[in-house]
């Protein structure tokens, strides 16, 4: 469908519907309720607008698709957006779990207006980065997509809100300037910012490769995030409001994986490469380290967190493998993750609703009042531990294979945290949903609602679906991830080429 | 065929998705008038809810067990060999994995012992069960786990098998734990979970190193090509091995966890939590003996890896030696038999690792019934006492259980090797192999399951005399309501009875004896050099009768302990109490792991917390930067002074330092 523009209608929607809400007055229930509604309907909409990018999808093709470009400043910037078949399955998953954090937000009574327009302005920013072609155009929508996020957590979090927006400010402040100066740099040395002219041939030198690489990696590894820049997320995730915590893992750390492989790998893959054992280390002491410290979380929405990372460490572990198989499962991870991870901090968000309380202590016994909830947890927790049979599985299993084939170290260690991942998985439900409901507090909670079970239903589907037939996903990506990783083998040959025959 | 093969399989998923769901959904209905005032059998409460899930499933496996034997008369005795493709899996570039059903000999055995303990195991829920609130669970559970249990031996694929073999962990740990109020429940059920992960481990490895050598996981492929990689190496970790021999190790691992082998047997006698019916299905006849039908189906691997097989025979004689030990001295009537299957599943171990696939797998088939019939026979007892599982409180309850102990008589004679019930012909058949593999570690495999089945014979008839001998040891208020219990109970013992007495006889010739290479056809793979079946014919006479003698002596001792003087036991405990604690304590496996695993590791993850990202990252990190920041504004503030002196003061020492700059420079 090359006449309508469905990228820019999947950014321009939810802005335009951002400022049908800023037109209503009145802080009401009505206008709450008017407010909810339009937001629901809008980012339902924009799920439907974007079916089109997935049905129509060329899988043949490794080329963008849905192309979009208009200059202005004289060639210096323009507005290209498209996508590939690394790119769309983010697009996607945006557009799916936008309706879901709506309706999982239908019980915030404070600043509804500022709060719908956030999330819908959040939504447009979100999927600007995915789609854009141009790398200012990236640039800004990436660093955009902190400010409403800075907002939900700053204006509806919890009561260290304050602390955790400023450690994410810290960490993200070196990595943002330092790719803007990579930025600055391939532009002087590409002649142009358009992404997809930089990709048909990049040809920056080894050096520059280096310092180019390290720069975007400051922002990808704290986005993503890597271990040791990491100890913002938990603080993040214990303060953000349910929604808020839902779209960061699920949508906002994917960001840094994407980036890894529209950026890193294809523009500097002689860099990539050196830097790979790198890469591997951080992300198998990442494994093993925060799955051992989400063992002794007492905040059940830190423990998630901290598996969060856990599982990112799976991620960067494949994509640097450089193989089909680890870039396949890398991407297949982050997408399960989207899933997976929004799915148990919805979970941690139906008894916050009710309790108003995250830590574990406070829980237990929760089957015999809530046997719909203790399944929906029961299955999510197995999914998080890569069960086979659920979508968590095919992107652990496919980066640690392709790990084995690349170091046998890293796989090694990496995959003790299946173990591991079991422990601190199993241990929480247990704390929370077994046992005897002996706690007084506990003794008239409700079971899953109407609404609940309406958001969760679509995610139980998917995850299985996924789990026992990955194709949609792996299909999609096939042509592109093919393509990447035979332009990196190709590049890697002509550099090896090239210094025998300068020794020679 | 194809459509049975498909109904066989996939009919236990659709009874456990329309009881789980259907069943639990209704029930959430009426559960709102507070369902659940009774734990489980307490005698006079009746299950309110619907009992469609029970006979739904109960229906779906009694088909599925039927049509499993007509597949094992065509595929086995008749020699077919099916591929079933059902759906695409996971493929990525050269990577690629279906879900396939593969049916050879090796597998129609398999769905004959699976569907058919499972079945008998649904009938005797619906009476075991009645009482209990959750019964559609439990069945949805139950048929759950059947269907993962049967992708694990159809799996064309590592891949495949993999998926079953988590998938019957999963239902495990849901089983186990499934009375979620004790808190034993709940910690042997995630006991069993870690435990089998730790195997799934080595388990995932091996599949990644086979990837990795053969460039496939797909069985006939990798079977093909396993030849050529004899005597190759690999880069693993820190060296270079033996290629096969790394790969056999690693998938060795995965069978340890699952059939709860030495090392990695802790969780097993735990999972007694599980209500006795699951016990005997998971803990007993089926998913434990996936580790045995692993090493079997991956006999090409094992047989161009010999210092893999040697390591299989320490370890399966090691552990079938080290649980009879045990057995010999528990007091739980589960737990006796836990070890028991945990010490036969050792003797399976031992016919793999000396290449005698077939005799192993033999007596995966006949364990399976009696063990099932002992487990099934217990919670028949249990049943009766009240849910009492401590033998010393038991004795004398042969006249009041008639039915169920002669049916606990059959058992033991099987598991004890009594001559031409089932055990007879398959565990000696173990034994002879262990003699007949004429090597050193043979030899000590030999022995140590000779010992090993004096110690069965001892520990099972301790157990029924214990049990129903004797004078009742039990208050008379329990002895009161000892009744037999249902025909739904009984009638699963009566037809395992048959099979533990019959089947040794009934299919030896065919599973071991010269029928055995047209009746395993392709499915076993087996060296040129592989000559251990023909040795097995040529022993000498005393290596037959070793297991007998040992097993009358075993008999001897018990009914001298506990019928002729039943003062003997507790004096040689009290003389020996050094001994009688480290074997009454399971050789202390426990506290050693708690000791070098458990706590360390809880030590290091509040270590790497509160120090590594507390006072490491985040110290030097954003809270560092912050407090620095801090500082230097602090700094900043006090200078800004005001007074006009301190400004030109430090204008002063600017200009100076300035033309200091500039006369170096012009010098240079």
């Amino acid at each position: 469908m090359p006449g309508f523009p469905i990228l820019s209608a999947l950014i321009l929607i939810p802005i335009v519907g951002a400022f049908f809400i800023l037109v209503i007055r009145g802080t009401d229930e009505v206008a709450s309720r008017n407010m909810r509604h339009i937001a629901l309907t809008l980012t339902i909409i924009n799920f439907v607008v974007s079916l089109p990018l997935w049905l129509n999808f060329d899988y043949d093709s490794a080329a963008f698709q849905f192309e979009e470009q208009y200059t202005w400043a004289s060639g210096i910037m323009g507005y290209h957006v498209g996508v590939d078949g690394i790119s769309m399955p983010f697009i996607l998953l945006t557009t799916f779990l936008m309706p879901l954090t709506i309706l999982a937000s239908w019980h915030v009574k404070t600043r509804v207006k500022e709060y719908m327009i956030a999330f819908l302005v959040l939504e447009a920013l979100m999927v600007g980065v995915f789609s854009a072609l141009d790398l200012v155009l990236f640039y800004v929508f990436f660093e955009a997509g902190l400010i409403p996020m800075f907002l939900i957590i700053g204006v509806w979090g919890g009561k260290n809100r304050i602390y955790a927006s400023f450690k994410f400010f810290l960490y993200t402040l070196l990595g943002s300037v330092l790719m803007m100066a990579a930025i600055m740099a391939m532009y002087w040395q590409a002649g142009t910012a358009d992404i997809a002219e930089i990709l048909k041939n990049p040809t920056f030198p080894a050096a520059m490769q280096t310092w180019l690489w390290l720069a975007f990696f400051a922002s990808f590894a704290v986005k993503l995030p890597m271990w040791p820049v990491h100890t913002w997320l938990p603080d993040a995730h214990v303060e953000a409001p349910t929604a808020g915590s839902v779209l960061l893992a699920a949508v906002l750390l994917k960001m840094g994986g994407y980036g890894f492989l529209r950026f890193s790998l294809p523009m500097f893959p002689l860099a990539s490469e050196y830097f790979a054992p790198f890469i591997f280390t951080l992300s198998a002491i990442g494994i093993v380290y925060t799955s051992l410290v989400a063992l002794r979380q007492d905040d059940m929405k830190k423990l998630i967190a901290y598996s969060s990372i856990a599982h990112m460490g799976f991620v960067t572990m494949g994509i640097f493998t450089l193989t089909r198989q680890g870039i396949d499962g890398a991407i297949f991870q982050m997408v399960s993750h989207g899933l997976v991870s929004a799915a148990l901090f919805l979970c941690v968000g139906v008894i916050y609703d009710r309790m108003h309380t995250r830590e574990i202590e406070a829980y237990g016994g929760l089957v015999k009042r809530m046997p719909a909830y203790a399944f929906v947890f029961m299955f999510f927790t197995m999914a998080n531990v890569g069960l086979p049979g659920t979508s968590g599985f095919v992107g652990e299993f496919l980066t640690l294979m392709a790990a084995f084939q690349v170091n046998t170290w890293v796989a090694f260690f990496a995959t003790t945290g299946v173990i591991l991942s079991a422990c601190y998985a199993l241990w929480l439900y247990r704390r929370v949903v077994f046992g005897v409901l002996d706690k007084d507090s506990l003794k008239a909670i409700t079971d899953l609602s109407g609404r609940e079970v309406v958001i969760f239903l679509p995610l139980v589907v998917l995850t299985i679906l996924f789990g026992f037939y990955p194709a949609p996903i792996l299909d999609v990506l096939s042509s592109s991830v093919d393509h990447l990783t035979n332009q990196i083998s190709v590049a890697l040959d002509a550099a090896a080429a090239a210094s025998s025959a300068g020794v020679n | 065929m194809e459509t049975i093969i498909k109904l066989i399989v996939f009919l236990p998923l659709i009874g456990a998705l329309i009881a789980g769901f259907g069943g639990t959904l209704v029930f959430a209905k009426i559960g709102k008038k507070e369902p659940a005032t009774i734990e489980h059998e307490t005698g006079d409460h009746h299950f309110e809810g619907p009992t469609w899930p029970a006979k739904l499933t109960t229906l779906f496996l009694l088909i599925s067990a039927a049509l499993s034997w007509i597949v094992f008369f065509d595929v086995a005795i008749g020699g077919q060999t099916y591929k079933i493709v059902v759906m695409d899996w996971i493929h990525s570039g050269t990577f690629a994995a279906d879900w396939t059903l593969r049916v050879d000999t090796l597998t129609a055995v398999m769905f004959v012992v699976v569907n058919t303990v499972s079945s008998l195991v649904h009938v005797y829920s619906n009476g075991y069960m009645s009482h209990d609130p959750h019964q559609p669970r439990f069945f949805a559970y139950l048929s759950l786990f059947t269907f993962a249990m049967l992708m694990l031996v159809t799996a064309d694929n590592l891949l495949q098998m993999f998926f079953g073999w988590e998938g019957v962990g999963l239902a495990s740990y849901l089983l186990i734990g499934f009375w979620y109020k004790k808190p034993s429940a709940n910690a042997a059920a995630i006991k069993a979970f870690v435990v089998n992960r730790v195997g799934d481990f080595g388990f995932a490895l091996g599949i990644f190193a086979t990837y990795k050598i053969f460039g496939s996981i797909e069985f006939d492929t990798i079977f093909n090509a396993a030849g050529e990689q004899a005597g190759k190496t690999i880069h693993f970790l820190w060296a270079d091995w033996d290629t096969m021999t790394v790969i056999a190790l690693l998938l060795f691992m995965g069978a340890m966890g699952k059939s709860a082998q030495f090392l990695l047997h802790t969780w097993l006698p735990d999972a007694m939590e599980g209500p006795t019916p699951v016990s005997a299905l998971i803990h007993a006849a089926t998913m434990v003996t996936a580790g045995v039908f692993l090493v079997a189906r991956m006999s090409p691997f094992f047989e161009v890896a010999p210092v893999a097989q040697t390591f299989i025979i320490i370890i399966g004689a090691i552990t079938a030696f080290f649980a009879a030990t045990v057995g010999l001295v528990q007091n739980d009537i589960k737990r006796v038999i836990a070890y028991s299957t945990c010490s036969q599943l050792g003797y399976m171990f031992v016919a793999m690792g000396v290449g005698a696939y077939g005799v192993g797998i033999f007596h995966l088939f006949t364990h399976a019934f009696f063990k099932a019939l002992l487990f099934l026979g217990s919670g028949s007892v249990i049943h009766a006492m009240s849910d009492e599982q401590d033998m010393r409180k038991m004795g004398g309850l042969a006249p009041h259980l008639k039915k169920t102990y002669w049916m606990m008589v059959v058992g033991t004679l099987a598991l004890t090797g009594f001559p031409l019930t089932a055990g007879f012909f398959s565990k000696d058949a173990i034994i002879e192999s262990a003699f007949a593999a004429n090597t050193g570690v043979g030899e000590f495999g030999f022995w140590l399951l000779v010992v090993a089945a004096l110690f069965t014979s001892f520990y099972s008839w301790r157990l029924i005399f214990m049990t129903f001998h004797g004078k009742p040891r039990a208050s008379k208020e329990v002895m009161s309501h000892v009744h037999e219990s249902p025909s739904s109970m009984l009638v699963p013992l009566y037809v395992l009875a048959v099979g533990a007495l019959g089947a040794g006889y009934l299919f030896k010739e065919k599973f071991i004896g010269h029928d055995e290479s047209l009746f395993w056809g392709t499915s076993i793979y087996r060296n040129a050099e592989n000559e251990v079946l023909h040795a097995m014919h040529n022993l000498p006479e005393w290596v037959a009768y070793a297991p007998l003698v040992a097993m009358i002596f075993g008999f001897a001792i018990a009914w001298l302990f506990y019928i002729k003087r039943t003062d003997l036991p507790e004096r040689i405990a009290q003389r020996n109490q050094p001994l009688y604690q480290f074997l009454l304590n399971k050789w202390y496996f426990d506290e050693l792991y708690d000791l070098i695993f458990v706590r360390p590791i809880m030590w290091l993850g509040r270590f790497l917390w509160k120090q590594g990202d507390g006072r490491v990252i985040d110290g030097f990190g954003p809270n560092g930067v912050a407090a620095r920041v801090a500082d230097i504004t602090a700094f900043m503030t006090r200078l800004q002074t005001g007074y006009v002196y301190h400004y030109a003061f430090a204008m002063l020492l600017g200009v100076a330092g300035l033309i200091t700059f500039l006369m170096f420079a012009s010098v240079s």
